[in-house]
């Protein structure tokens, strides 16, 4: 085939193929297939919760506190009443919520600074990597009952909290990019046409070093909702009414003999969202790893 | 004709593990408007730091520039603000990469990558914009420019690649364009085509032009002043028409005796240089070049040749006459 005809083509298909490509790989990819579809399931669940939940979560009837399941309470009902069901469906807003608004802040963050210190380097750099050392070094429970409590508990500073302590890995994982992206000749032909540092750091730098970043945030997010029902099983988290899984899990705990599914059911779901996401991020990085190696192999 | 640059005593330095590299040593040349010239060498022999100094593009450290000047449009560049040499870049000289398929980012359109140097240098709305870069594109030969404006550099191939590169290169209209190697990624046939098209672009637009280039052909057709460099220092400067006719200092008549020709015998051996370029850490004493020259005196081994006029288009640095 001759060059004109090859080149006709391609540019219909031209901006959607990345997308494309990264999609089939994640339905091609079983595990990855089932992470999706759990998470679809999850957030279809957070959003229509009035419709979907039986009762009100936080109607009281305290006739019926610690009964197991049955037709009127398909999950029991918990030490005040509730229906557990209908707690297990408003939980997942909150973990959700959580998950999702605590990545991108500790994305933004961390992608900010590790962009910085990879583009400045030198004196930048150095303060910018011990400050995220440092950051790194505590662990992380034990930094978010920190912050937790000092900012009180609440949405808000919960989120405030888990974002400032996730922010790192993004942090080192983007610097990494932009050492070794930074060094390539579309830097250096950037550079020459004049563009400022601000332009560069964001305009070339960033969009390519955002492959790993979109990997490491699905991963993120699991661990997220795992902070945070870990933060509300130690009361930390949403105060109540609010539903919650880390706290039903907690209050459930105590009556494990009477009721098991009162802290087995959150339990479940906690672990089924980690689960989800760390499957898509596992199918994201299958996906988009060829085609950083095919990069690798131009530039070689 | 008015200088357009004027290079002055220019000297970079690498300063390495190993030690110090000396990747453009003590060189000083013009350039007049619209002229084009050809810095010709091997490999290594500082070429390329020399375009990257004139833009101050130098990776410091290891690199610095140690002195000497780079005078720009009565402008010393190498003294400007940051911003200010932000300004020129791309401006008013712009430069032109060795590997298009490197060059470009892979994830931005071409048409967004050549749009970048006005929207940062220009006070146009994007329409106007837009239309000069097609008008760029159609003007480098692209064809279906407007599609081609929305393609990737990967959807590209490397002879449209280079081509889209020549024209962000004369984007904003530039006194002088570099071009550094800009064909030795790309095969024999299309190298030919492109250079062409930067002839005629450079003409019509009035644009001076640097070809760093290892390629003598290259030079003897399209550059109207050549500079030979060996080793960070310029050893013959003179026009390309005089050069080719002849050529006075050693490294040249052995470069140019190591091209093959097509009017030559065929049976007839090329004669290559014999040796290795030097390790720039470890220069050899006196010129350079002496340990691979033929014409070795004594005083080569230790005295450096400055470059002294031979004629009024033609300057070597050499202590010996090869034509006696």
């Amino acid at each position: 085939m001759s060059d004109e005809t090859i080149d006709q083509l391609q540019p219909q298909r031209a901006s959607r193929i990345g997308v494309w490509a990264v999609m089939k790989a994640i339905l091609k990819h079983k595990v990855s297939c089932v992470g999706v579809v759990i998470i679809i399931l999850l957030s279809l669940m957070a959003i229509f919760a009035p419709l979907i939940a039986p009762h009100d979560p936080n109607e009281q009837d305290l006739y019926h506190v610690l009964e197991n399941p049955s037709r009127k309470h398909l999950l029991g009902t918990d030490d005040v009443g509730r229906d557990l069901l209908s707690r297990v469906i408003y939980g997942s807003r909150i973990s959700l919520l959580v998950g999702v608004a605590a990545t991108i802040f500790a994305a933004v963050i961390g992608v900010i600074l590790g962009l910085i210190a990879g583009y400045k380097g030198g004196m930048v750099d150095m303060v910018i990597m011990r400050i995220t050392d440092t950051f790194m070094c505590i662990p992380g429970l034990i930094l978010l009952l920190v912050m937790a409590a000092a900012l009180g508990p609440g949405l808000h500073n919960i989120i405030i909290a888990i974002s400032l302590i996730g922010w790192t890995g993004f942090a080192r994982i983007i610097r990494g990019q932009v050492l070794m992206v930074r060094e390539l000749p579309y830097i250096e032909a950037a550079n020459a046409a004049g563009a400022s540092g601000f332009r560069i750091m964001f305009r070339h730098l960033l969009p390519n070093s955002l492959a790993p970043i979109i990997v490491a945030g699905s991963i993120t997010i699991g661990g997220v909702i795992m902070l945070e029902s870990a933060a509300a099983f130690l009361g930390l988290g949403v105060q109540p009414p609010t539903p919650s899984w880390g706290k039903a899990l907690r209050i459930g705990y105590s009556y494990l003999e009477v009721v098991p599914l009162f802290s087995i059911a959150p339990g479940l779901m906690i672990t089924l969202a980690i689960l989800a996401f760390n499957f898509l991020g596992d199918g994201l990085r299958d996906a988009l790893d060829p085609r950083l190696r095919g990069q690798g192999k131009k530039i070689e | 004709m008015s200088k357009l640059l004027e290079v002055k005593n220019l000297s970079t330095h690498f300063f390495t593990d190993d030690g110090l590299v000396k990747a453009v040593d003590n060189i000083s040349y013009s350039l007049n408007e619209g002229e084009t010239l050809g810095l010709v060498g091997e490999s290594g022999c500082g070429k390329s730091v020399n375009a990257l100094s004139l833009l101050r593009l130098i990776p410091n450290p290891p690199g610095k520039i140690v002195s000497g000047k780079v005078i720009f449009e009565d402008q010393n560049l190498l003294t400007l603000s940051e911003d200010d040499i932000c300004r020129i870049r791309g401006n008013r000289m712009a430069m032109i990469f060795q590997e298009p398929m490197t060059s470009l980012n892979p994830v931005m359109t071409i048409g967004r990558q050549l749009m970048e140097p006005m929207e940062i240098h220009r006070q146009m709305t994007r329409g106007e914009i837009q239309e000069r870069c097609l008008d760029l594109l159609k003007r480098v030969h692209i064809p279906e420019a407007p599609t081609r404006m929305n393609a990737y550099p990967h959807q590209f191939s490397g002879g449209m690649l280079q081509r889209a590169m020549i024209a962000m290169g004369l984007t904003c209209n530039p006194r002088l364009v570099i071009a550094d190697e800009p064909t030795t990624a790309l095969d024999v046939t299309i190298q030919a085509q492109l250079l062409e098209l930067m002839k005629d672009l450079t003409r019509e637009f009035g644009t001076a032009l640097i070809i760093i280039t290892h390629n003598l052909g290259i030079v003897a057709r399209y550059a109207d002043r050549v500079n030979v460099m060996y080793a960070g220092r310029i050893v013959e400067k003179s026009t390309a028409m005089d050069l080719y006719k002849n050529p006075r200092h050693p490294y040249t008549i052995g470069l140019m005796a190591s091209v093959p020709r097509l009017d030559q015998d065929m049976k007839k051996k090329l004669k290559p240089i014999e040796g290795q370029p030097p390790d720039l850490i470890h220069l050899p004493s006196g010129c350079s070049f002496h340990p691979r020259c033929s014409y070795r005196v004594e005083r080569c081994l230790n005295e450096t040749p400055e470059l002294k006029t031979v004629n009024e288009n033609h300057e070597i640095a050499c202590w010996v006459d090869v034509r006696t």
